[in-house]
């Protein structure tokens, strides 16, 4: 600990802190453009400049200085820095001047104006006056993707965006060329970046440099009313705010969870918002004579009442989408059981994951936050950058930190950091679970070992015995232990951990997806949208959900739901940490909340649901599963699931692994009615190749 | 003396002939009314009447769609709607609304605004028949700058000394 007096207050700090998080623990406030918690110091933008006594006569960089940098008294008094003295003042006074030299006084058409650190620190420590009547510098706008709009006038050089992308992102696009005045940000071939988390370039950029292209001059900061939610594009559930004016949405931005997503978000999560205006359905459908006829709610549920009426009750089933909440999957459930089925699964890709092995086999044990205390990482048919962008930046993260050998089985493309390619496909696994290999000896080796297992592993037909493997594995290399689980599996649907909580699989002879799909006279799709549904074969498919999609082609009887940014829905993350998301608007047109539309169909088919409010409906559930009442928080899996898990067996089938995920940002139904994700997929497609028009 | 006086005064009539004297003189006097619609009161440069939108000597629109005359609005009778101009991406309004009704007629917004785009001008003459007639659009707002262009610049240019 380091002792020193801020402003005559005496502090004591830790050793590694700089004299601006001093400042900060003292309470005195230090504006600063290119200082930035997550990211290395820069130094460059000269505004943190505080005195120091005990230091060099001059001002000095808080962000760049540490404390221990400071000598004490002769007399062994402590250090001391002024954050408010005449000479920090003139300073700042001095820097904003230089700064605002070439900054265009363009605040008026600025996307940035209203929630702009320039704008603000010049009114608080700026002076009121240019003494510049020379011409100001100009910058031509570079092209760096469909995503993020560039107007490198305003650039300040605080270089941010460059240690963004190199660091977090790990993609080396962006660099600053040339010096002093000719200095400017470019990704120099003029090419779209190529990162999934480009977007938190927007919020990193101080000033309007960098926005968001699809959300340019459509509304203002101070017109927007923010909600707080969470996201459901993966499985990670970063932290959103959800902006809305009147009805629509208007952007999504990052909300800072250190525990998830730190304050970095997916791309995805952040341009989705224009596919939840378009394709939406705003009304009911029956279809009649081959044909999807608009109806009424009481037609709709007269026409699901008829082919429920004629089903055998096993002929009956659910299956959950990927961004369903838990209210709307217990509703389900309840409902699909009161009819007398057992069949009802939150499995669309037949993910080998089984809710009566325990939690502890099928959430992210380690939990997202403890893979920086991981000293080796195993990814077994996983895709972390495009199945979980943000948790992939926490293993970078934890990559740049420290040796740390990353070994991969499965698809082998460019994950942002070096990693070890052990083998494609359920052979290597054995091979290493079996005690053989280099890796294996690592491993061992590491104080609390990883092994990450992913969709791509679990979805196939020999799912079971590769999560037994993985399992096992786990176990041999004393991942398992006390105060460090590290089996951890990744999942990429919102809904799936919240739906193995529930018990969303089949029950007692209950029927899975394929079973379901294959056989049976009425299936409730509750916005599932992502099964082949050529081999639907139900006599009468009802979709339950928001989007024009698969799923609403095939139907025979739609009943529009709400999106996430609609209704406050529970969506357990992979690590099984439960969140809620947040009413931001109304869903648009007749559509309903989904956990109300199941409460009144019960009503109508006469197996009337014990509910009458969402607070009910929660209550119910909450007695049934009392983990989900804990919000934030995650019910911690326990090592004896994993040794259940590692006792499954059976044949391994050949071929390689293979990430599910295979077009990043065309993964559910909302990312598939937006234009943005379509641009975006399209650039990806063809290899970020397109150049600047 | 007072009871003479008084009789004088009655006998000759004083009080009705200095009604009379009054009342021929205000006949002779200038008049203080006006003719109004065919005749007008000066009116000062900073006279806040109808809104306005206006544009560049070159024809093109000068609003940028900075919305901060809609959030200056303490009435909140001004709606707008902004995004890119098709034909060359700048920040343009798509939808320029003021509630005349709404209106008080505060000026804040021309004081908000930083390029002059919106003004008060000086017609005070826009009364209609039907309430919806004063809901204007842009279009309606453009017009406006378009006829009265001339009076709200030269109001401009006698009151810029005192800005």
């Amino acid at each position: 600990m380091a002792k020193l007096k801020v402003d005559g207050k005496e502090i004591e700090v830790p050793d590694h802190y700089t004299l601006l998080q001093a400042a900060e623990a003292a309470g005195a406030e230090v504006p600063r453009f290119c200082f930035h918690e997550r990211l290395s110091i820069a130094g460059n933008c000269r505004m943190c400049l505080v005195e120091v006594k005990g230091g060099p006569p001059k001002p000095q960089a808080s962000c760049a200085m540490g404390v221990r940098d400071l000598r004490p008294g002769p007399n062994g008094e402590p250090p001391e820095m002024f954050t408010n003295s005449p000479m920090v003042k003139k300073a700042r006074e001095g820097v904003m001047e230089f700064l605002l030299i070439n900054h265009p006084l363009d605040c008026p058409i600025c996307d940035q104006g209203g929630e702009c650190d320039l704008q603000d620190q010049a009114m608080a420590f700026g002076v009121d006056s240019s003494r510049f009547h020379e011409n100001k510098r100009a910058v031509e706008d570079k092209y760096i993707g469909p995503l993020v709009k560039t107007i490198m006038t305003r650039c300040i050089h605080c270089t941010r965006c460059v240690r963004f992308t190199t660091e977090v992102a790990g993609i080396s696009e962006l660099g600053l060329i040339g010096r002093g005045e000719d200095a400017e940000i470019t990704t120099y071939l003029e090419q779209a970046m190529t990162s999934e988390l480009q977007g938190n370039v927007i919020d990193l950029c101080p000033v309007g440099a960098l926005t968001s292209k699809p959300f340019a001059f459509t509304a203002r900061p101070w017109e927007l009313n923010k909600t707080e939610s969470i996201d459901v594009m993966d499985a990670v559930g970063s932290a959103i705010r959800v902006d809305t004016r009147g009805r629509e949405v208007m952007r999504v931005m990052p909300r800072n969870n250190d525990q998830v997503n730190e304050e970095w978000i997916s791309d995805k999560t952040r341009f989705i918002w224009d596919g939840l205006r378009t394709q939406r359905l705003d009304r009911p459908y029956v279809r009649k004579g081959g044909k999807l006829a608009p109806a009424s709610w009481s037609e709709a549920f007269a026409a699901i009442k008829d082919a429920v009426g004629k089903a055998a009750p096993e002929k009956i089933g659910a299956i959950a989408g990927d961004l369903a909440a838990v209210e709307e999957m217990y509703a389900l459930k309840l409902l699909v059981s009161s009819l007398g089925s057992a069949n009802v699964d939150c499995r669309q890709d037949g993910a080998a994951l089984d809710p009566a092995l325990g939690r502890g086999s099928y959430i992210f044990n380690s939990t997202i936050e403890g893979i920086e205390q991981a000293d080796a990482i195993l990814i077994v048919g996983a895709n972390p950058r495009f199945e979980a962008s943000v948790l992939n930046a926490r293993i970078r993260k934890r990559f740049r930190a420290g040796p740390l050998p990353i070994g991969v089985i499965g698809e082998m493309g460019d994950l942002r950091y070096d990693y070890e390619a052990l083998g494609a496909g359920p052979e290597t696994l054995k091979d290493l679970a079996g005690g053989n290999g280099k890796f294996f000896d690592k491993l061992k080796k590491a104080e609390r070992p990883l092994v990450i297992v992913g969709q791509g592993a679990l979805g196939r037909s020999d799912g079971a015995a590769v999560l037994g493997l993985a399992a096992k594995l786990a176990s041999a290399v004393g991942a398992i232990k006390d105060g460090w689980n590290g089996f951890a599996v990744l999942h990429n649907a919102a809904a799936r951990v919240g739906g193995l909580d529930i018990g969303f699989v089949p029950g007692e002879g209950g029927k899975d997806v394929a079973g379901m799909t294959a056989d049976s006279d009425v299936l409730f799709l509750l916005g599932a949208d992502e099964l082949d549904m050529s081999k639907v074969s139900a006599g009468c498919v009802v979709y339950i959900g928001t989007h024009g999609d698969a799923g609403a082609h095939r139907a025979d009887v739609i009943l529009p739901a709400s999106a996430y940014t609609e209704k406050s829905g529970t969506y357990v993350n992979t690590e099984g940490r439960v969140q809620m998301t947040n009413r931001a608007g109304f869903a648009p047109g007749e559509a309903r909340e989904d956990w109300a539309i199941i409460r009144a169909l019960s009503d109508v088919l006469g197996k009337k649901l014990p509910f009458d409010s969402l607070a009910q409906l929660r209550a119910k559930l909450y007695g049934e599963v009392p983990h989900l009442a804990r919000i934030d928080r995650i019910e911690a899996g326990s090592a004896d699931d994993v040794a259940k898990a590692a006792k499954l067996g059976g044949r391994l089938a050949k071929g390689p692994f293979v990430s599910p995920v295979r077009d990043f940002y065309l993964t559910n139904p909302i990312a598939r009615a937006s234009a943005v994700m379509a641009e975006c997929s399209a650039l990806a497609r063809g290899g970020f190749k397109q150049a600047a028009e | 003396m007072g009871v003479l006086s008084q009789a004088a005064k009655s006998l000759l009539l004083k009080d009705i002939v200095i009604g009379y004297v009054l009342g021929v003189r205000q006949f002779l006097a200038p008049k203080e009314t006006i003719n109004y619609p065919h005749e007008k009161g000066p009116i000062s440069p900073r006279f806040r009447g109808e809104h306005a939108l206006r544009r560049y000597p070159n024809g093109e629109e000068r609003c940028i769609a900075c919305k901060l005359c809609e959030a200056i609005c303490p009435a909140q009778a001004i709606t707008i709607e902004a995004g890119p101009r098709r034909n060359d991406g700048t920040r343009r309004t798509v939808r320029y609304d003021i509630d005349m009704v709404k209106c008080i007629y505060c000026g804040f917004c021309q004081e908000a605004c930083p390029v002059d785009a919106i003004v008060e001008g000086p017609n005070f003459e826009f009364a209609t028949e039907t309430r919806e007639e004063l809901y204007y659009d842009k279009d309606k707002l453009l017009a406006n700058g378009d006829r009265w262009e001339r009076e709200i610049a030269r109001n401009m240019e006698l009151d810029a000394p005192y800005r």
